[in-house]
């Protein structure tokens, strides 16, 4: 079955963004340029977060978009990306209601997330889970 | 360090021609790390002897350190400029997501020069800086109206930080503080001021690049470690839990919770005011710094309703910490929660100081219960303790200063009580206001003589309780070598920008595993070195503008006024602060 990363409880989140530091780690680099999971407040602190994360659609609009065929759906939900067909566009960014197409400034493509979960294993307060996705 | 780490980059920002260039300066950073270390360097190249905290010769200096944005727990900016509230150093640092922010747009540090003549925010991103027109925005009553304006009208919500200035900080009370992302603040010794006194109202900053590692293994490796140690020891526990007003009852049964302007270490009201009523009755949400996962911030939802409109509520969402609690709290005699943060909320409101704030305020309502002072001085307001809205009228007053009372009272206790009298109970040290602790000597000692009048520069406080836990009797000698070897060792900590709170965690082994993995080789020796000189640099800074060790005022209410280590004189406390001095 195929996964996805899922917001559990978004109420739990401190936004001490370390799932977005544990995203770009994986690669084995620091900072945040290349995160595809992004936290941000809900229009100030006080407010609290959001969690902005590809849910695995299953019939995702970002893959509809695609003029390369870069993004097609992966069976069970959601889109695999092949950087090498991407000509940067931008369809797949405005296609998603979530804006869970994050954008790589630099290489201008975007970053979609690979449904690892790796980034759930450093969520202290279990905002996010990597969870089957639901038929 | 790396040859391709952006942290060697200096970003120099001139507000009066209204340009910026950045200086590759590796040499800073390879020797002094960043933070304090860089910072008062910096201070020292930037500001010229004798310049005026208000004018356009003092420099605005902000610096961050190589394990920002790679560990968690490494989050701090250090803000270096000289103090409008004391006339000497001022170094003030605050979390929330600055450092991140300063970093990851490929910065070690930020020098702001010169003077705007109309005012400005700044948008500093990769690019550089942008001068914005902040015309509309200065006067505004609430520092909060800022944050809310430029949150929108600014781009990178998540990766940018809004520091911003109240109209304290507009009309220079020279304990005004910067607020950044709404519950941090540069709080103290008048950052504020000196934004104002640049017709600076806000910067913001916005950058989340790459940064490199030097050893990708022991990066991880490193980096697990110091996660896990965060996240499941009992070392952080407490601050993740009730956050740091966990201390309030346990300082207030060893008797050293200063209350009324310290006429008592004792609180009837400390149960009220402390970490278990407020969590329990009042929390409404926790939140962290960027790439903290302990998420010590703790705010509380207060809904007030509106005296003669029925079914009209408002709900502050107010962060809380034990100096402010203690500030606007036992010092004020308020064990009114509810009063206490509509107090500490007017605070903010202004972009006060709150420890500043507070304790100007006890001395005021002392000295006007003494007669020092009537409502000619106070525009009419009755000061009592334990009256919220005496104190809400009276910081209203310390920005709009409708009288000489007020004017006075914005350049702090020490000032105020100069010319109003009651200097034996106005509790400033080095002209700082004191701190939520009556500990013993070691703590007044401390913030004596620490370089910026701060608990946080040698933990005084902690030497006080360690000793009485023990039961040993502290010596003068003992706590002026205890304090210098502290504050020697915390200005590697504040160098590397790391979290006082994560003190326990970022030990020599792992601070030193932690930079070779970022690419600086370092070994004990060189820790210990850069700790001892940033300390005598701090110094020779102070001593250059005036600070004479040996000058400072002792309040006579610290003596008088039983401590849990029990009785100690004045002599006791000159003694410790001359050990210091020569140990240093």
């Amino acid at each position: 079955m195929a996964k996805r990363l899922s917001v559990i409880d978004i109420d739990r989140c401190v936004g001490c963004q370390a799932c977005m530091f544990a995203c770009v780690r994986r690669t084995g680099s620091a900072g945040l340029e290349n995160s595809c999971i992004h936290v941000r407040s809900a229009g100030g602190i006080r407010k609290g977060f959001v969690v902005v994360v590809c849910r695995a659609c299953p019939d995702p609009p970002c893959a509809r978009v695609c003029p390369t065929d870069a993004l097609t759906p992966r069976e069970g939900g959601g889109v695999r990306f092949k950087a090498n067909l991407c000509v940067g566009c931008y369809n797949c960014v405005e296609a998603c209601p979530f804006g869970a197409a994050l954008w790589d400034g630099h290489q201008h493509k975007p970053l979609i997330c690979v449904y690892c979960g790796y980034c759930a294993d450093y969520c202290p307060y279990e905002v996010i889970a990597l969870e089957e996705v639901e038929g | 360090m790396l040859t391709n780490d952006p942290l060697q980059r200096v970003l120099y920002i001139d507000l009066t021609r209204r340009t910026f260039e950045v200086k590759e300066r590796p040499e800073l950073f390879e020797e002094s790390l960043g933070g304090s270390g860089v910072g008062i360097r910096l201070l020292e190249e930037e500001c010229p002897a004798g310049a005026d905290p208000l004018g356009p010769e003092n420099p605005i200096i902000f610096t961050v350190g190589p394990l920002v944005g790679l560990y968690p727990l490494a989050s701090k900016t250090v803000a270096m400029f000289k103090s409008p509230h004391t006339g000497n150093l001022g170094e003030s640092h605050a979390g929330g997501r600055s450092a991140v922010s300063i970093r990851l747009a490929g910065y070690g540090a930020v020098v702001i020069r010169g003077a705007s003549t109309m005012p400005v925010y700044l948008v500093i991103d990769e690019d550089g800086v942008r001068f914005r027109d902040a015309s509309a925005l200065w006067g505004t009553r609430s520092s909060y109206t800022t944050g809310s304006v430029l949150r929108v009208r600014e781009g990178g919500s998540g990766t940018r930080s809004i520091m911003r200035i109240g109209r304290a900080g507009e009309r220079q009370v020279s304990y005004a503080c910067v607020i950044t992302e709404t519950y941090r603040h540069f709080g103290r010794l008048g950052l504020g001021a000196v934004f104002g006194s640049k017709q600076l109202k806000a910067i913001v900053v916005e950058g989340k690049r790459t940064l490199p590692v030097a050893d990708r293994r022991a990066f991880l490796k490193t980096y697990d470690a110091i996660f896990k140690a965060a996240v499941d020891s009992p070392l952080m526990q407490k601050y993740h839990e009730l956050g740091t007003p966990i201390n309030v009852i346990p300082l207030d049964a060893i008797g050293a919770l200063p209350t009324r302007n310290l006429q008592s270490g004792r609180f009837e009201g400390a149960e009220a005011i402390s970490g278990e009523n407020l969590a329990a009755n009042y929390l409404g949400r926790r939140v962290a710094c960027a790439h903290c996962p302990v998420a010590c911030i703790h705010l509380a939802a207060l809904r007030i309703p509106y005296p003669n409109d029925p079914y009209f509520y408002k709900t502050l969402m107010l962060g809380y910490d034990h100096e402010p609690i203690f500030a606007t709290g036992s010092m004020l005699g308020l064990d009114d929660v509810s009063g206490m943060l509509q107090v500490m909320d007017e605070i903010e409101v202004q972009g006060l100081d709150v420890m500043s704030a507070g304790v100007t305020l006890a001395w005021a309502t002392e000295a006007f219960a003494r007669g020092l002072i009537t409502e000619t001085e106070t525009d009419g307001v009755a000061l009592a303790f334990g009256d919220a809205t005496g104190y809400m009228e009276a910081v209203q007053r310390i920005t709009t200063q409708p009288t000489d009372f007020y004017r006075a009272l914005a350049h702090g206790v020490e000032h105020a009580a100069t010319l109003y009298g009651g200097l034996e109970f106005a509790l400033a040290f080095g002209g700082n206001e004191m701190p939520g602790y009556h500990t013993g000597p070691a703590c007044h000692v401390g913030w004596l003589a620490g370089a910026r009048h701060s608990h946080l520069d040698n933990a005084g406080y902690s030497l006080d309780q360690t000793a009485l836990k023990k039961g040993e009797r502290l010596t003068p000698e003992g706590v002026g070598e205890a304090l210098v070897n502290e504050e020697r060792w915390r200005q590697v900590l504040t160098s590397l920008v790391v979290c006082l709170f994560a003190r326990g965690i970022y030990d020599r082994e792992t601070v030193l595993g932690a930079l070779a993995a970022a690419g600086f080789a370092w070994n004990a020796d060189d820790l210990d070195r850069l700790g001892a000189e940033t300390l005598r640099r701090k110094i020779a800074f102070k001593q250059r503008e005036g600070f004479d060790f040996d000058a400072l005022r002792v309040p006579q209410r610290i003596v008088e006024t039983p401590s849990p280590a029990g009785p100690f004189d004045e002599a006791f406390v000159r003694k410790a602060i001359t050990h210091f001095r020569d140990t240093v």
